[in-house]
């Protein structure tokens, strides 16, 4: 009895697998699943399993809910010391998407939108070059480094930029860019060095992608007289149009959510929204923002939480083509 | 049409070679130069792009204007103030972040696969939660929690706790946030070790021959499961050594927020200690990478190593396995 029960819950995780983990490494983890295994060990009692998963459980509660719910019940309240005493209002949400705030999340977006799009331009071709290259120690070395440089950027990265790019960097200097019309601490500053991490994200993400797509389907294609052209444009890009679709959205959020490296560069000359929340929070353009950072906040949860509803159907699309 | 004329030695080749990944070395012997020189020039400007803005952060610390070729800008790394108490901090919060984050995950997943099955998608949801929420908006609500405490708590007990978790000492509640954050990335390489392993096989085995439980987990399970528990342990520190969002809203001053306020004062300085920390990371995650590779070759028969996927392999798999919106915020 207990075997029985014990083991339909186990087969039944197999399938499940494949489509478990949303990320893209997760999806191709599964090249070779192993079979199920039937029998779960009868001793333990089934209870020991949720009790090890309860501090899991009790942690998340408290350390990602207490906040969560701060900000969706903040973001509805009016300031503490607010004349008339704390009540419930939309003021702040309003708020959040007026005036300087509407330009901070506007320019996000903008930023977002154009780093992810150029870092799925670059990053197709250079993963195409990397994984076709005869040498594989290079590719192994492009795949681990595009995991470094993808994963841990941040405040050093920035400073590199700034000794380079910068007002009084290296190649400032030394070409006069400044006199070009050149500045790090704009937009197209920021682009740039967006560009470093987010096009080894795109090699990451779309690797599994071009491994998967099969030398038989060029054979066929030149067999058919298709040129290289004709190959992409009709067979290879539209197999790679969810992986890169899902790449596009994983780059856009991750550039969305970027708040050190902006930080770090353009202090707030340039609007962004994570700047702009950090900014109401300790109260440096206006006191009593707290309640409109939440809302603000919300906002971005909403934006991010589309991203990651976007991306992973769009994961699981693309790995049914790889396998 | 020249692709129809192919050599001789195609048919061969595409017949036998299980190699998936070179379709380019396909296309004739009189488009070869093409792609070649395509490949090369990809190659050229993605290094100068990479490599560049490190090779100038270098010029730049050792070549100061007025004062010219000098290794000063490392020399003052020591003596800048606020160097030691930063990189301690972050060093204690590094430490308690990976001894925590193993402690909440590791028996959770055993369970999760042995006797609990039904958990999985729980335990997944709730470990991908914090991809949702990005770093600054997470601080936002970190911050208007621990103003409950002189609001709404001061006549309590708890009162205490929250001046507790906010002790600039250690600030527990950095460590809360820094464990939070690491969960999602710490999840993927902990469920990719394991599920490298045949778990259930290895702990009937153990529990056959007369191992308590605990006995089973610690010299079977564990041992086991080295590589995953390393590679969380790096990447989990490699977040921490590099974290800013959450410290510098909430006014604390661990190693990547003293960089910044260094950066104001001594520009030189402070790009030396990027270059440091950033050296140092990335040697500590290839060499994570090389380790992971070197563990898993000799399994495979040369014959199947090109046909392998690489995201298999937990190492390279928890490097491509990003938690979505976070590293760089």
């Amino acid at each position: 009895m207990t075997t029985a029960r014990a083991a339909a819950p186990s087969s039944a995780a197999g399938p499940s697998r494949q489509g478990a983990g949303g990320g893209p490494a997760a999806a191709t983890t599964d090249a070779a699943p192993r079979a199920p295994r039937k029998d779960v060990p009868r001793r333990r009692p089934r209870n020991a399993g949720w009790l090890a998963v309860l501090p899991l459980i009790v942690f998340v509660l408290v350390v990602f809910g207490l906040p969560a719910f701060a900000i969706v019940t903040g973001a509805f309240k009016t300031a503490p010391g607010a004349p008339g005493g704390v009540h419930w209002t939309t003021g702040n949400l309003t708020q959040s998407v007026h005036g300087a705030y509407l330009t901070a999340l506007w320019g996000s977006v903008r930023l977002s939108a154009l780093t992810a799009a150029l870092g799925v331009v670059l990053g197709l071709p250079l993963a195409h070059a990397v994984l076709t290259s005869p040498l594989r120690a290079l590719r192994e070395a492009v795949l681990a480094a595009s995991g470094v440089l993808a994963n841990f950027g941040g405040v050093p990265l920035a400073f590199a930029f700034v000794a380079t790019l910068g007002n009084s960097g290296e190649l400032t200097r030394a070409l006069d860019l400044t006199g070009h019309g050149w500045s790090l601490y704009s937009f197209t500053g920021l682009t740039v060095v967006y560009l470093y991490f987010l096009v080894p994200l795109m090699v990451l993400t779309i690797t599994p992608a071009l491994e998967g797509l099969r030398t038989q389907w060029r054979e066929a294609a030149q067999n058919n007289g298709a040129t290289t052209g004709q190959y992409w444009i009709h067979v290879a890009l539209p197999v790679l149009a969810p992986s890169l679709l899902g790449g596009f959205v994983l780059l856009f959020g991750s550039a969305f959510a970027a708040y050190a490296t902006a930080a770090a560069i353009v202090g707030s000359s340039v609007p962004l929204i994570t700047l702009q929340i950090a900014n109401a929070l300790s109260g440096n353009v206006l006191a009593g923002q707290g309640n409109v950072a939440l809302a603000l906040s919300l906002d971005m949860i909403v934006i991010a939480g589309a991203v990651m509803a976007l991306y992973i159907p769009l994961q699981r699309r693309s790995a049914r083509w790889l396998h | 049409m020249a692709a129809l004329t192919p050599p001789a030695t195609r048919t061969g080749t595409g017949a036998s070679s299980p190699a998936p990944a070179r379709p380019r070395t396909r296309g004739g012997g009189g488009r070869r130069g093409r792609p070649r020189l395509w490949r090369g020039l990809v190659a050229l400007i993605a290094a100068v792009y990479f490599l560049g803005p490190m090779a100038f952060a270098v010029l730049f610390t050792v070549d100061v204007p007025r004062q010219g070729w000098t290794l000063d800008s490392y020399r003052g790394i020591l003596g800048a103030p606020g160097f030691w108490p930063g990189l301690r901090l972050t060093l204690e919060l590094a430490a308690a972040t990976i001894a925590v984050t193993l402690l909440l995950l590791v028996p959770a997943l055993i369970a999760v696969r042995l006797t609990a099955p039904r958990l999985r998608v729980l335990v997944e949801v709730l470990c991908s939660l914090p991809l949702v929420v990005p770093a600054v908006a997470l601080t936002a609500g970190i911050s208007s929690v621990l103003r409950w405490g002189p609001d709404d708590f001061a006549d309590t007990p708890l009162f205490q706790t929250f001046n507790a978790v906010q002790n600039p000492g250690f600030p527990v509640v950095l460590l809360l946030a820094y464990v939070l954050m690491a969960l999602p990335l710490a999840y993927r390489t902990l469920d990719a070790g394991l599920r490298a392993l045949d778990l259930a096989t290895l702990v009937e085995a153990a529990r056959n021959l007369g191992a308590s439980w605990p006995r089973t987990v610690v010299q079977v399970v564990l041992p086991n499961l080295r590589g995953a528990l390393l590679n969380t342990a790096f990447l989990t520190l490699a977040l921490v050594l590099g974290e800013y969002t959450v410290a510098s809203i909430l006014g604390y001053q661990p190693f990547a927020v003293w960089i910044v306020s260094l950066g104001g004062s001594d520009a030189q300085v402070s790009v030396a200690v990027s270059v440091l920390s950033l050296v140092l990371t990335w040697l500590l995650l290839l060499l994570l990478a090389a380790a992971g590779r070197a563990r898993r070759l000799p399994r495979l028969p040369r014959r199947h190593r090109a046909a392998a996927d690489p995201a298999a392999d937990p190492t390279t798999a928890d490097l491509n396995a990003r938690p979505t919106v976070r590293e760089n915020s």
